[in-house]
This record gives structure tokens, C-alpha cells and sequence, in this order.
């Protein structure tokens, strides 16, 4: 699975993107695996409020299911315009 | 209908005259810019604007899609840049052209809060005192539910 991170997650974790080996079956579950790794991935996670997911690329959340997904990211919320 | 995500500037002057020319069925063209400022409490030193390419351009250009749904338009074009940006440069513009204003002014409008709240772009704004990431604002999420 390829897991980007953007802005303030990307900081926090200290990667752009990485290629996770998961199980998951679920974003919050990859979430759990993530937090479970290193202090930097649960204080990036710490507060699921403060962020957003995309799951290959479209806006999505934490419930979606990662059946064929190829690609997560996380994010907080967006400042464009 | 043209998207630009991009780096470089863009001439506001060329691209609106561009946009609102060679239409037989347009009577009105609205066009909104979007400027670098200072912020609140401090001059800004530079404004540094991240993206998620490939899901930028798809976003986009889906809230274009809907806007056309929605009005009656001619024509839309929305260029967004990103990377590192100085106050009074042009962070993006929206064009919207369509027969009548009202349509152009609402659709303009739609963009401008969607682009706000749903294109994945982060800003960081950097000054004397060190950078910090824009905060994105309830009200702006708000703003979306009027459409």
C-alpha cells in the first residue's frame, strides 16, 4: 500500500510517502497499525479530528474499506484558494 | 474548460482577456484572483503552498465539472499555483463566462469555496518569528453548505 502524508503529518512522520506492508482491511485500521509503530506516527495520529483521508486519491474516511486500494493520504485540512 | 496547476506565474491581464474572448454567447465573464497578503500580525516572508499532484488536478477539475452542472456556462478556467510564493504574487485566479452575470458571479463563487475547503492545497505561511501551517476555517467549511 503506498501511504502519503501531507503538510503537518508529513513533518510530524518525517516521510513523504512510504510503501506499507498491511493488513488492514480498513483506513482506521491502517491507522492503528501506523500509531502502534513509533511515537512520531501516533503523535501524527493522535487527533483523527484534525485530519482528512483520501483513498486513491478522492476524499474519503476513516471507515472506508481498502479492498484493491492502492493508495492512502493523509492530510489536515485543506487550505487552497 | 482549462486547469492549470502550476509553479510559474500566470498574467491575469492575458489570461482574462484570453478567456472572455471569441464567445458569440457570453455576456458576462466574472474573474476572481486570489493574492498573497501579510498576515494578521506579521510581514510575511514568503508563502510556501503544497498539493497532492495527480489528486489536484482530478478535484479540480471535478468541482469545474459540477459547476457546469449547476449553471449555465460558457466557459471555466482555474489556474492554482504552489511552491514557494512572495507577498502581491497571484496564488490563483477562477474565470467563470456564461450569457447573463448571475450564473458567472454564483459559479465564481462555488469554486472559490470549494477550491477553499476541498482541493488538496496546504498553506505555510513563513516569517520572522518561523513558519506555521495555515489553519483551515470553520467558516470556510460552512460556507460550502450553502450549495
Amino acid at each position: 500500500m503506498n501511504v502519503l502524508y501531507f503538510a503537518w503529518v508529513r513533518e510530524r512522520i518525517g516521510l513523504p510517502r512510504e510503501d506499507v506492508d498491511t493488513t488492514a482491511t480498513t483506513v482506521a485500521e491502517l491507522v492503528d497499525e501506523l500509531r502502534a509503530r513509533e511515537d512520531r506516527y501516533a503523535l501524527a495520529f493522535s487527533d483523527l479530528s484534525a485530519l482528512r483521508v483520501a483513498v486513491d486519491q478522492e476524499l474519503s474516511d476513516f471507515d472506508a474499506k481498502l479492498d484493491g486500494v492502492r493508495e492512502v493520504a493523509f492530510f489536515p485540512p485543506m487550505t487552497g484558494g | 474548460m482549462r486547469i492549470a496547476i502550476q509553479q510559474a506565474p500566470f498574467d491575469l491581464g492575458v489570461e482574462s482577456t484570453r478567456f472572455a474572448a471569441g464567445h458569440r454567447d457570453v455576456g458576462a465573464v466574472v474573474t476572481f484572483t486570489g493574492i498573497v497578503r501579510d498576515t494578521g500580525n506579521a510581514r510575511l516572508d514568503a508563502m510556501e503552498i503544497e498539493h497532492y499532484p495527480g489528486m489536484t488536478e482530478t478535484a479540480v477539475t471535478e468541482m469545474a465539472r459540477e459547476a457546469q452542472t449547476r449553471w449555465s456556462l460558457a466557459d471555466v478556467l482555474i489556474i492554482h499555483r504552489h511552491g514557494r510564493l512572495e507577498t502581491g504574487d497571484m496564488i490563483m485566479m477562477v474565470a467563470t463566462a456564461s450569457r447573463h452575470r448571475k450564473d458567472a458571479f454564483e459559479a465564481a463563487e462555488y469554486l472559490m469555496d470549494y477550491l477553499k475547503s476541498r482541493a488538496p492545497f496546504w498553506k505555510r505561511e513563513v516569517t520572522a518569528e518561523g513558519a506555521s501551517w495555515v489553519e483551515a476555517r470553520g467558516e470556510d467549511e460552512d460556507a460550502l453548505s450553502r450549495w
